[in-house]
Order: C-alpha cells, then structure tokens, then sequence
C-alpha cells in the first residue's frame, strides 16, 4: 500500500472529520482529529521541576489534574516534589467561595510552608480555563505581595490547549518576558532553549566553549531566577523541537533563530553545533578539531546499533513532537525504514531542515484519531510502534512490537556522547523480542 | 481549594473506568478533554492488562468550546458503537466536560443507539473514585437487570449467589474470587453471576435469578446490593471474608442463607494461619504495635486480623474514604485507639509518627510514609503500584488469603530481626557498618545517614510537614539543636538497633530539652529511656 492511497482513501471516507490531505512544500500530511491517545501539559512538571530547582509549581484544577500528576510521576511524587495540586472543589465553582480569595490563600499557606521557593508557576488547567479563572491576575497580584522573595508566574497546561511537551513551551514562553535584557550594544550572544539533562548541557557548552563560544545562555537555567538575558544580539539553538510558542516569544525581543538540525545523533549534533560555529565565525579547523572526537566516537558506538536495527520499519503514533527528528535520526544514522510519522503538532519551520530528509513514501501525519492510526499499524505491521503506554500493552498483545515514548522524554538523549543510549531505546525491545522462547 | 501532592482516590470517572474495564461487551464514551487518556495506563501498566480499557474518549479541545462539543460527543458516541458493537453503553462526562454542560445523557437519548445508552451522573467535585465505580455498578445493575424475572422455587436445586463488587483496579480482586468460588464449590452453592468483572450487560439481565447476594467489597457493591435487595428481595451477605475468624463467619453466613451444612468448608485444612501464628517463633510478635490505614473494608479486617489472629496491639487505625467512615469507627472503638478518618496524606503521616508504631500496614503511600520513618510495612489496601498486581496466585479472602497474609505482614518484622541481629554483632569485623541491610535496602537508613530529625536543610528529601505541625516542629527543632550529645552518648545510642535508634533519638532530645539540660550524656539517655518506658 502506497501512502498515497492511503491517504487518498482517509480523505475521501473521512471528509466530514478529517480536513484533506494537506500539500506543504509537495509531501502530503495526513491531518486527523478525533480521540487523541496523549497527555496534556501537566505532564512537562514532571521533568521541568527537576531541572528548575528553586521553583514549585501548582497547578489549578480538578483531582483529576492532581490524579494524572501523580499517575505520571511514579514514586517520584514522594521525594517532596516541588509541584502539587490546589483542587476546586464544590465551593469554588459554586461561587460560595471567591476562587481568587482561596487561590491566595492557598498560594501564602504554601509559601509560608516552603519558603525555600523563589519562582512559583500557577499552572493553569481545563477546568480552569474553561471556568475563566483568571490566573494571569492572581499571579500579578500575589506577585506584587511576595516580590523580591518570591516571583509568581502563570501558564497553561492544559489538555485543551496544549500536548504533552507543550506544557514546557508554555512554561518558557512565561518565562521570556521576565528575561533581563541584552542591551543593544552588546556583543552577540548564543542561547539554547529547551530544558536538557543536566549532564547533556554541560556537554553540549563545553564543545561551545572549545570553540571558543563562552557567553552561552540556557533556558531554562537551573535556578528560574538566574535567567539569562535577551536581545536583537541573542542567537539562539532550539534543543528540543516543541517549542514554537517560547521562539515567538524570543524573537518578540529580538532574539533570532538559527537553523539546524536538532541535536539528536552524529550528524544531528553535528549540524547543531555547526549552525552556532558559523555564526559565530568560528575557523573551520578549530570546529572540527573541537567536533571530530564527539562525532567520532558517536559513529563507531552507533555503527554496532546498525545491524540490529538496519531494514527494520517503525512506526511513531504522536506524543512529543520529538517524533521527527528522532525519525530522521533512525532512518539517516542507523537505517531504518520509516513507515508513519506521526506528530501532535508539526511546526513546519523548525522542522523544515528534518522533513527534507524523508522519502516521499514516508507517511507523515498531524493530530490523532487513534482508532484509525491503530487500524493503520495493524495493515502496515511495523517491526517496531514507538507510541504512549496507554497502548503498549495492548499492541504488544496483538503481537506488535513497541517502544514506551515517554521515555525518549525522560532520558538523556540529546548530544553525540548519547547517540548511541538513544538507539539502544529502539534496539532494547526488538532485541527482548528475539531471546524470549516462552 | 484543597492544596494536594498525593490523592489516595482517583476522580469519580476513574471509578466508572473500573466498572467498565472489568466488564465485556460494555463501552464508555466518556466526554473529557485531551489528556484524560492518561487513565487508560492505569489499567494497561498498574495491572498489565493485555486490552485497551473500553473507553472513548471525545478529547475535546479548545478551539471546540462553546461550538461543536455536543456534536464531538455524538460523533464519539456513533463511532464506538458501529466499531466495538457493544451490547450496551455507559455515558458521561469527566470533571471538565461536567463544567461545559452537553448533557450526555440527553444527547445520547437523542441519537437513538441500537444498544442501551446508561447515562452517569458523577459529581467530579464532590465524590471520588469508589464512589464513582459503585454508583456506575448500581445504575448499570439498575438499568439492565430484568425486572420481570421470577426466581425458580427453591426446591431440588442448589442455592444461587451474585458474587458482587470485583473491579479492574482492585487490590487482588482477581484472586480473591478463586478464593470465593472455593468456599462456593464446597457449600454446594451455585454461582449466578459475578460482577462486575467479567459480566456482559446480558449477564446482568439475569441478576435477579440468584438466591441471595455475595457483597465482597462494600465500597463497590453495597449501592448495588441494597437496591437488589429491594428490587429481588434479595438478602446479602455482608461480612468480608478477610482472615481466618472472617473467613468462618462467611462461611457461616452463606451456609445459612443456603441452607448448607458449613461443616465441610470450615473443615477446610489448607489454612496454616492457626498454627503458624501459635508456634513459638511467633511468639516475638505479641504486643507489636501496628498502625492500619487504607480502605475501611481492609484497614477493618487488617485490625481484627492483627488483634485476634497475631497477638499485635493496634496503635492506630483509619480510613481515607469518608462513605465508610462508619466502619472504621465501629473497629477503632473495639482496639481503644481514635479513628482517623482522613484524605490528606500528611495527617496519615503525622498520624503514624506520633504512634510509633512497630508495623506499618496500609497503601503504597503508607508504604513510603514507612520508608522515610524507618519503618516496616506491608501492603494491606489500593492505591498499589504494579509489584501489588502480581503474577502469583496472592488473594486476601479465604484461607490462602489469611495463608498470604500471614507472610506478608511477617515478613518485614522477620527481616527486622534479622538486621537486629546484625547491628548486634556490628563490632564483629564480618559486619561493618557500612554494608547496610540485607535486604530493601531503602527500608532503612545507611550507616549514620541522619536519623529523622526533622527539618534538616535538604529540601529536597524532607517531608513537608502539614501547616499546624509545622511551629511545633520549628520550636521543639530550635531546641533540640542546642543539644550537644556526649561521645559516650553517641556511641551507646549506635548500640540500638536502627530500626528504633530514630525514636530513641528523638525521645532522648525532646526529654533533655523538656527537663532543660544542654547535653546528652549517658545518664540522660537512660533517664529517658525510663521517662519513655511503657
């Protein structure tokens, strides 16, 4: 089955829910709505309170958000988290109460309680949003109160306005306009957006900085108060593909971007690495000099990844948006063939540099209906289905082969020292597959 | 607002997931936001199941607000009828949906589905996930039954019971049921039906042919069983056959209602409890004091189980489930101990470390409670994690239940022992310090890791105290900081075994700092130790 066909055959049987096939640039994408198998925004707390460490974040919503929460933190909910739930209750919505009154006092009993945070992140959630809770005001004016000590921002993460990753969009773009400015004059600066393990950034700035790169921002940085500045003279690299929201708000300072390929694999590093080198003038002897080893050693560790994975054809159901590159990354470096390429959301600029890359029998595909993506995996019956772990099982009991996505988020993966890491990912469960005899 | 890191219950729609998940031929369509699927895991991963949970979701998102969303529902609700052709469906909204106001319920009357449409009503800020799962058992049960059925004359046949209550989700409810049928077989007694789990829509229809009712967990059951009752005049039988004393009572009342001799099912051997809790080894455990927290119906069997089947003194008992608050006080009365009738973890905490308690027993959070204060645990009640889904036959009911159960709650106490005897023989070169227990590592502090003094200025690892605990804890902490502990003091204190070493610290400081002395000397140790004597 051609992937015209099929795309052909979901837009004429679905027109009623299914906006027709798009054309951008020539490739087709497949656009679907309909019951989306992901997470809302919340979910970016998890690993975004890990990497901020003087913030707490509180989410306003229902037992369901706080539920969700704790379903995805696992045992990390018992290590004093910095995130935790005000919960509307009865009250709140019935307009006993004022829910702007019980947000402060809320808000004061837990800095009274922690007073260890300085950045506190009101995160907004459905119920929230659709009661019109105005979280924006209570954060100014709980702001004003607690200010210098503590500054209080807002965001939304809710799964009627955000996917998963997107969460931690909406978290830096808050965080963008309390940026110290960069002032004109200045000299030009690189910064790298989008949170990273911690061990992945002190990589990724050293090569930076053999460079010669030395004055490198990071957002976020490790304390939320230590922002670094911005301005018309800030370069920045997108680490992570999910962030359109936070790079409109950069380039609202004047920020500019520069365009790469995410820094996933050899060449993935390589091309990030390189967009920064070049703007920065930097001689292309050094960059080698200073790139060579890590990509080097990033082609001999994956070259042993290659002939497992080499010919076999996967399937990524969207989650992420971490879904391109990392399909890029699979079919460039290690050979796969690639069969769907689902994304909750396709930023087509940030992501122009990686689609090139794809065949045109590469099927890509923008949003969800999950009943017919599942129909899909099982006509095409890929070796292997990276996709969420609502469905895991449930494939791996048809008999499919999976892969957990929410790993790929949780892991250290970026940068040429994890290139291999991050194809053992995809070669772990093919490998299980083949020695398990019962 | 409720401020909350950790929610012993699910929203009342996780509830109705149970239900549904547990039975075949039944659809949800659930109308919730983008995000709510985040439950389906639950399912897939806590308790491995090899099935998506039968749910549809209508994922709204914003940009659908206040247009379409009563369409989105009725295209959801056609699309899952027509693709898993259920033999009927339940409808309802989750906590964002309940605030946008489509009424499933009258759009799913009005699209005029080939299959019966049962409308939910789940009050998300008001109840919760027991809550929710019983009331969708009693409308599904209320809805389906067939009311016109008469039961066949008792005469030359055997008795018929519904076995009532087993979920997806419960804490071994699969097992359990093994264990239920067991004593059936052997009362001669019919099974009829069991629900949820396992049950078609068209079972359920059968229900009132059953002679009488099995309530095996009234948190899910009981809504469902009183309107049988009335509805089939069916009478239920009610005790929770959890340990050796409950399980006989149970059999009792079944033989009764079945008019069957109970003779043969109490002469049941395979239940080793008895004699296990008689033999001498056992006999360290008398007086142990446990604290019991989690589902009334467990945390109230684990307490006469702990007094009557293994000699331990209760020292505290509660719930988290308000609806059977009841129950729980009724038990607490019994063992001499105040009930503690709560949701907030960090009351349960407070709870456990003002008791001191020898044994923890409760839910995975207790679990974690008992691992920051030192403390052996055992797993008595839900929430659980994926180790509490096993693999191995693990029920709670019945003999084996109580066979189970013995093990499990000995278990870390025997291993307590254990490192007792090690830290005894610390001095022995065999037995440096610094090679730690021999087994759960994280159950008990590494070699001087700090005692549980409270406060200590990582941020990260420290409970957070609940608010009206927290000037206490300042002032008493300000105290204890003065406090210089002589060397002598210190070592003798390293000759206390770990697991009671953090209260004897934190008894030994709050009595220096109660009787004004600065330091801690041996003499001082011992004083408390008299002070502190029980």
């Amino acid at each position: 089955m051609s992937a015209l066909d099929v795309l052909d055959g979901c837009a004429s049987e679905l027109a009623g829910t299914t906006a027709p096939a798009a054309r951008d640039g020539g490739r087709p994408v497949l656009r679907e709505r309909g019951q989306r198998e992901v997470f809302c925004g919340l979910t970016g707390i998890i690993w975004l309170h890990r990497k901020m460490q003087d913030a707490f974040f509180l989410v306003v919503g229902s037992r369901t958000c706080a539920h969700l929460l704790q379903s995805a933190a696992g045992v990390m909910i018992f290590a004093e988290p910095r995130f935790a739930t005000a919960i509307m209750e009865e009250r709140d919505l019935a307009g006993m109460v004022d829910a702007q009154d019980e947000l402060d006092r809320v808000v004061n009993r837990l800095l009274e309680r922690r007073p260890d945070i300085r950045t506190l992140f009101l995160v907004g959630s459905c119920p929230s949003e659709v009661i019109k809770l105005d979280l924006a005001k209570a954060a100014q004016r709980l702001g004003a109160v607690h200010m210098p000590r503590v500054r209080i921002l807002n965001y939304s993460g809710s799964g009627i306005e955000t996917t998963f990753t997107q969460g931690e969009d909406a978290c830096l773009a808050a965080l963008v306009p309390v940026m110290p400015a960069l002032p004109a004059d200045a000299a030009k600066e690189l910064l790298i957006v989008g949170s990273l393990p911690d061990i992945v950034e002190d990589q990724l700035l050293r090569l930076l900085a053999q460079m010669g790169i030395d004055k490198v921002g990071v957002l976020p940085a490790r304390n939320a108060r230590d922002l670094p500045s911005v301005g018309p003279n800030t370069r920045y690299l997108l680490a992570q593909p999910f962030l359109g929201e936070t790079a409109m708000a950069l380039e609202g300072r004047g920020a500019q971007r520069l365009d790469a390929l995410f820094p996933f694999g050899a060449e993935g590093t390589t091309s990030w690495l390189r967009a920064a080198a070049t703007e920065f003038g930097v001689d292309e002897a050094l960059f080698e000099q200073v790139v060579g080893p890590g990509r080097e050693r990033a082609r001999l560790a994956l070259s042993k990844l290659r002939t497992q994975l080499e010919g076999k054809r996967i399937s990524f159901l969207p989650d992420s948006q971490l879904e391109v590159p990392l399909a890029r990354f699979l079919q460039d470096e290690l050979g796969m063939e690639l069969v769907e390429v689902g994304t909750p959301y396709l930023h087509r600029s940030h992501l122009a540099r990686e689609l090139e890359r794809f065949g045109p029998e590469v099927r890509l595909s923008e949003g969800q209906h999950v009943e017919r993506q599942l129909d899909r995996v099982r006509a095409d019956r890929p070796d292997i289905t990276v996709c969420g772990l609502g469905l895991a099982n449930p494939l791996e009991a048809e008999g499919f082969t999976t892969k957990w996505a929410i790993e790929l988020v949780f892991s250290p993966i970026h940068g040429f020292e994890q290139a291999a890491d991050l194809a053992e990912l995809f070669a772990r469960p093919l490998r299980r597959r083949d020695m398990l005899e019962v | 607002m409720q401020l909350a890191v950790w929610t012993y219950e699910g929203p009342p729609h996780v509830g109705a997931m149970r239900v549904a998940t547990a039975m075949e031929k039944l659809h949800y369509v659930l109308h919730a936001p983008q995000g709510d699927t985040y439950a389906d895991l639950l399912f897939t991963m806590i308790e491995r199941r090899n099935k998506r949970p039968p749910v549809t979701y209508t994922t709204f998102e914003a940009r659908d607000l206040g247009k379409d969303t009563a369409q989105i529902f009725q295209d959801a609700a056609r699309e899952a009828v027509s693709r898993f052709n259920p033999q009927a469906i339940i409808v309802g909204a989750s906590c964002t949906a309940e605030l946008i106001q489509d009424d499933p319920a009258g759009l799913a009357e009005a699209m005029g589905l080939p299959v019966p449409a049962i409308p939910l009503e789940l009050p998300s800020y008001q109840r919760k996930e027991n809550w929710g799962a019983a009331e969708t058992f009693y409308q599904i049960v209320r809805n389906l039954a067939d009311k016109s059925l008469v039961r066949e004359p008792r005469e030359g046949r055997a008795a018929r019971a519904n076995i009532l209550g087993p979920t997806a989700l419960g804490f071994r409810h699969r097992d359990d049921l093994v264990e239920i049928r067991k004593i059936l077989d052997q009362l001669g007694v019919e099974v009829n039906l069991v629900a949820p789990l396992g049950a078609t829509p068209q079972d359920i229809a059968k229900i009132g042919a059953a002679d009488f009712n099995i309530v095996l967990y009234p948190e899910i059951a009981d809504e469902a069983a009183r309107w049988l009752e009335r509805t089939f005049a069916q009478p239920a039988v009610r005790t929770v056959p959890i340990g050796v004393g409950a399980t006989r009572s149970f059999i009792a009342d079944v033989a009764e209602l079945a008019g069957a001799d109970p003779t043969p099912a109490l002469g049941d051997t395979s239940s080793r409890m008895p004699w296990w809790s008689r033999s001498v080894d056992s006999t360290y455990l008398t007086g142990k004091r446990v604290f019991i927290f989690g589902d009334a119906t467990h945390a109230a069997a684990a307490a006469r189980i702990a007094r009557e089947e293994l000699g331990f003194e209760v020292c505290g008992l509660g719930c988290y489930n308000r609806e059977f608050a009841r129950e729980i006080r009724a038990a607490a009365k019994e063992c001499g101990v105040e009930p503690l009738i709560t949701d907030d973890h960090l009351a349960v905490e407070d709870a456990i470390a003002a008791a001191c308690p020898e044994l923890v027993l409760g839910t995975q959070m207790e679990r974690h409670i008992a691992k920051r204060l030192g403390l052996p645990c055992a797993v008595i009640s839900a929430p659980v994690h994926v180790q509490d889904f096993p693999a191995r036959h693990s029920p709670q009911m019945g003999f084996e239940g109580a066979n189970v159960i013995f093990d499990t709650w000995v278990h870390p106490l025997v291993m307590g022992l254990e490192e007792h005897l090690l830290t005894m023989f610390r001095e022995d070169f065999e037995f440096a310090d610094e090679h730690g227990p021999s087994h759960l590592a994280a159950h008990s502090p590494r070699k001087s890791a700090p005692e549980p003094v409270p406060f200590v200025s990582s941020e990260v690892e420290t409970p957070m105290p609940p608010p009206t605990a927290l000037s206490t804890s300042f002032e008493t902490n300000r105290g204890v900081e003065s406090l210089v502990w002589t060397a002598e003091a210190e070592r003798e204190l390293k000759k206390i075994p770990f697991f009671v070493r953090g209260k004897a610290r934190r008894n030994t400081e709050n009595f220096a700092a109660l009787e004004g002395r600065s330091a801690i000397d041996l003499e001082t140790l011992y004083d408390a130790k008299a002070h502190y004597a029980r």
